[in-house]
């Protein structure tokens, strides 16, 4: 199939933002990088791409995506997420399990890896559910999503918690036996029922239920111990306190083999978003204050906090546009994580280009066990590169977004940085900021 | 004093503006209000500065003394508008309340239930706002047990919007009809202390004191076990306090908030007996607070949990005339609101 693609010729552009070079992207990989117009037979007939001042980075990875189906169509279809992932610079996403009926069989992971290869614009891999339904009751049959034709490595029962000690401390021994890892929606339920927002200073004022910090923080403690005891490997899903920054920091100290993620609504916005009672800024975990996004960015910027996920959460509109008691939480992310991470961590210096490549794509994907995406930026690559105008400065419109759902919290905002163009294995998905194909 | 309440002209009304019938002449006394700021709905207490709060509290003072003695309670002022009660939840009191408020003023009142789980979600909060809307209801009186639904609804319809107890939010005309008792007993509100006992953490009426009694000048002190007070309550323009006989002492008022029985499941505190002893308001406690001191409770009451029914009928109690205040506040609200006025013509009339 690559074969039959017309060579790419990006010009002048800057790998890591760093010294602009061209790349030559033919058969599926770069196959020529330099400092002058490279000399490979192949570029003669490339099609050419102006690439001054832009920046190219590999492919991003979001280990953390809802694609709704199958179950909410309504919402948004592999189809519909998977453009805006190729939009938002995506070249792969992990589909979170808990679709209807949940992903927790070879079956439904299986269609929803099907699926994502029929529209071809990402890489679709399903994550499996930990456990039968997403109940916490007992373990889903893990050995045969990992088995399936979606050879599953990561499960979770995001949206719910593992709770049971026991049945956390079984699933992270018994997906050893396949190098696979869980990713913790780390919230204890009991300290968190009826919760709507984070707990303090505007959930008093609100008289809205809160959502106390330790109730991430309890879980991820245990669950670090529990990957000790047992030698297994955790992933914390979109870790929101500074305290849980402290607890995972300790615990990387003494050599626990976790990992953590945040998203990009947790390193922008705060609880005060909550006053209005716009159900749009209702997200699980909650937005949390200025000081827990404080720390959030110093932990990614220095690695404690490894990656950048999005938690792309659609919700139809009868779903949100409700009283904030009742609504889905939830936020869409995968058009606006970049810009996102460009305003909070390179604009504020705590990341450099290579640093956004290392949290967006090189190290999902080393999370993820992806072997072809999050590589370097060398000859022989794969052709898995997204180009970036970092001085673009746009303004969000939420109709405006790929995803059948329109619940951005971003929406009348300006944010720096926009997707120029997405190849995949040398296939343009993005061209000129514009969907290719799909 | 006598009062004159001017309906807004509207083209449609005819006979209602033709004057408040019964009402004769006009006062033009006491000082014109400054800086009187009627908000377009009235979702929270801090939607009232000092001087707007104030103006309602002797808004209202006026219309009690217009009615008071008169054969016929009611008031043309509202003539030809309509006041719609949406209540998502059940309460009689303040519905009722609201009902005889809006009726006092001659508003046709239309109550809507929308309580009831059949109704999905809150898309039927949209849908009813909606229909409101097409009816076109001059005010909407909300109820509803999720916090910040009437904001919400504020910005799906044209009509004002009176909060009538959101969730675990607000109250704010609870708080008025509070603030109004207070001042009839105890002058003006500066410098009172007033100690609010309870369910501090889930309760709408406490949220909405809070905040107007300390705009109006007043001291509040909340008292709760530690597991009833809200995390971010050292925010508040209020004191806090775990002993209640130590705050009472000397006080010029006590509210006590209602504690429902339900709260014994989320292990807030061990017994209701233990609360009663160490929260609740008996004959020995009572008679910690000034002599002038005054009892409150928002009602319904648990006699024999937050307050024994001694006090609760003994001398100092105002929980009955509460319940009258609350007629003529909400009148005094939906007056202001709907007759649309601005600083002018307040000067003129009441």
């Amino acid at each position: 199939m690559s074969t039959e693609l017309r060579p790419v010729l990006i010009r002048g552009a800057a790998p890591y933002g760093e010294d602009p070079l061209d790349l030559l992207l033919a058969d599926g990989v770069i196959a020529d990088m330099g400092p002058s117009t490279v000399t490979d037979a192949r570029a003669v007939d490339a099609e050419i791409v102006d690439g001054t001042g832009l920046v190219v980075l590999p492919g991003l990875v979001d280990l953390h995506t809802h694609l709704r189906e199958p179950g909410r169509e309504d919402a948004e279809t592999v189809e519909t997420g998977s453009r805006a992932a190729a939009l938002g610079g995506y070249t792969a996403v992990f589909a979170m399990p808990n679709t209807d009926p949940t992903a927790d069989t070879a079956g439904v992971v299986e269609q929803v890896y099907r699926l994502g290869r029929e529209v071809g614009l990402v890489d679709v891999h399903p994550i499996g559910a930990v456990t039968v339904g997403r109940k916490g009751e007992r373990l889903a049959e893990l050995a045969a999503m990992a088995n399936s034709a979606a050879r599953v490595r990561i499960f979770s029962d995001d949206g719910d918690c593992v709770s049971d000690p026991l049945l956390m401390r079984r699933a992270l021994e018994y997906v050893k036996a396949f190098d696979g890892l869980i990713a913790q929606h780390a919230q204890e339920p009991r300290l968190t029922e009826g919760a709507q927002m984070h707990e303090g200073i505007v959930s008093a004022r609100l008289g809205m239920t809160g959502w106390p910090a330790v109730a991430e923080e309890a879980i991820i403690a245990r669950d670090c111990l529990l990957t000790d005891h047992v030698g297994s490997r955790l992933h914390v899903c979109h870790l929101s306190t500074a305290g849980s920054v402290d607890v995972v920091a300790a615990a990387k100290k003494r050599g626990t083999t976790v990992t953590a993620e945040v998203t990009p609504h947790h390193l922008l916005l705060t609880d005060e978003r909550a006053v209005g009672y716009d159900p749009v800024f209702k997200v699980n975990p909650p937005l949390r204050t200025a000081s827990d996004i404080g720390a959030l960015r110093r932990a990614l910027a220095d690695g404690v906090i490894d990656i950048v996920a999005t938690d792309h959460a659609p919700h139809a509109s009868q779903d949100k546009e409700t009283e904030w008691d009742n609504a889905s939480p939830g936020m869409l992310g995968l058009q606006t994580a970049l810009s996102v991470v460009i305003e909070t961590m390179v604009r504020s210096g705590l990341l450099d280009w290579r640093g956004v490549a290392r949290v967006m794509s090189e190290t999902p994907a080393r999370i993820g066990g992806l072997r072809d995406q999050g590589r370097p930026l060398t000859v022989g690559e794969p052709a898995t590169v997204v180009l970036i105008d970092p001085q673009a400065v746009w303004t969000v419109d939420a109709d405006a977004l790929a995803s059948l759902s329109c619940n951005t919290p971003y929406a009348g905002m300006q944010l720096p940085g926009r997707v120029v163009a997405t190849y995949l294995r040398g296939r343009a998905t993005v061209s000129a900021a514009v969907l290719v194909g799909g | 004093m006598t009062v004159a309440m001017q309906p807004r002209e509207r083209a449609a009304e005819g006979p209602a503006s033709a004057g408040p019938a019964g009402v004769t002449g006009t006062a033009p006394t006491g000082p014109t209000p400054q800086r009187v700021r009627m908000p377009r709905h009235l979702l929270s207490a801090s939607d009232l500065d000092r001087a707007t709060a104030e103006h309602v509290l002797s808004t209202a003072q006026r219309i009690e003394q217009a009615i008071s003695g008169r054969e016929v309670r009611k008031l043309p002022t509202l003539r030809g508008r309509t006041v719609v009660n949406l209540f998502f939840e059940d309460s009689t009191r303040t519905r009722i309340s609201f009902e005889v408020a809006a009726k006092r003023l001659s508003a046709d009142v239309i109550n809507f239930s929308a309580k009831g789980s059949s109704v999905s979600k809150g898309e039927s909060l949209k849908d009813t706002a909606w229909t409101l809307q097409a009816m076109g209801a001059d005010a909407v009186v909300c109820r509803h047990s999720s916090s910040g639904a009437p904001q919400q609804l504020s910005a799906w319809v044209d009509g004002h919007v009176i909060n009538a107890g959101d969730g675990t939010h607000e109250h704010p005309t609870q708080a008025l009809l509070d603030a109004y008792t207070l001042r009839r007993h105890l002058g003006g509100l500066d410098g009172r202390r007033v100690v609010v006992v309870g369910d501090v953490l889930h309760s709408r009426v406490a949220r909405s004191n809070v905040l107007l009694l300390s705009t109006l000048g007043a001291e509040v002190t909340l008292v709760a076990p530690p597991t009833l007070l809200p995390v971010g309550v050292t925010n508040w323009p209020a004191l806090v306090s775990y002993d209640l006989d130590s705050a009472l002492v000397g006080a010029d008022a006590v509210m006590m908030l209602r504690v429902q029985r339900e709260r014994m499941s989320g292990a807030f505190f061990p017994t209701e007996r233990e609360y009663s002893r160490s929260y609740g308001l008996d004959g020995r406690r009572r008679d910690l607070i000034a002599e002038h001191g005054i009892v409150l409770h928002p009602g319904p009451m648990n006699r024999g949990m937050e307050i024994t029914p001694q006090v609760a009928d003994g001398p100092g109690s105002v929980i009955v005339e509460q319940v009258a205040n609350g007629v003529t506040v909400r009148m005094a609200v939906l007056y202001l609101l709907l007759s649309g006025e601005t600083d002018a013509a307040m000067g003129a009339g009441l």
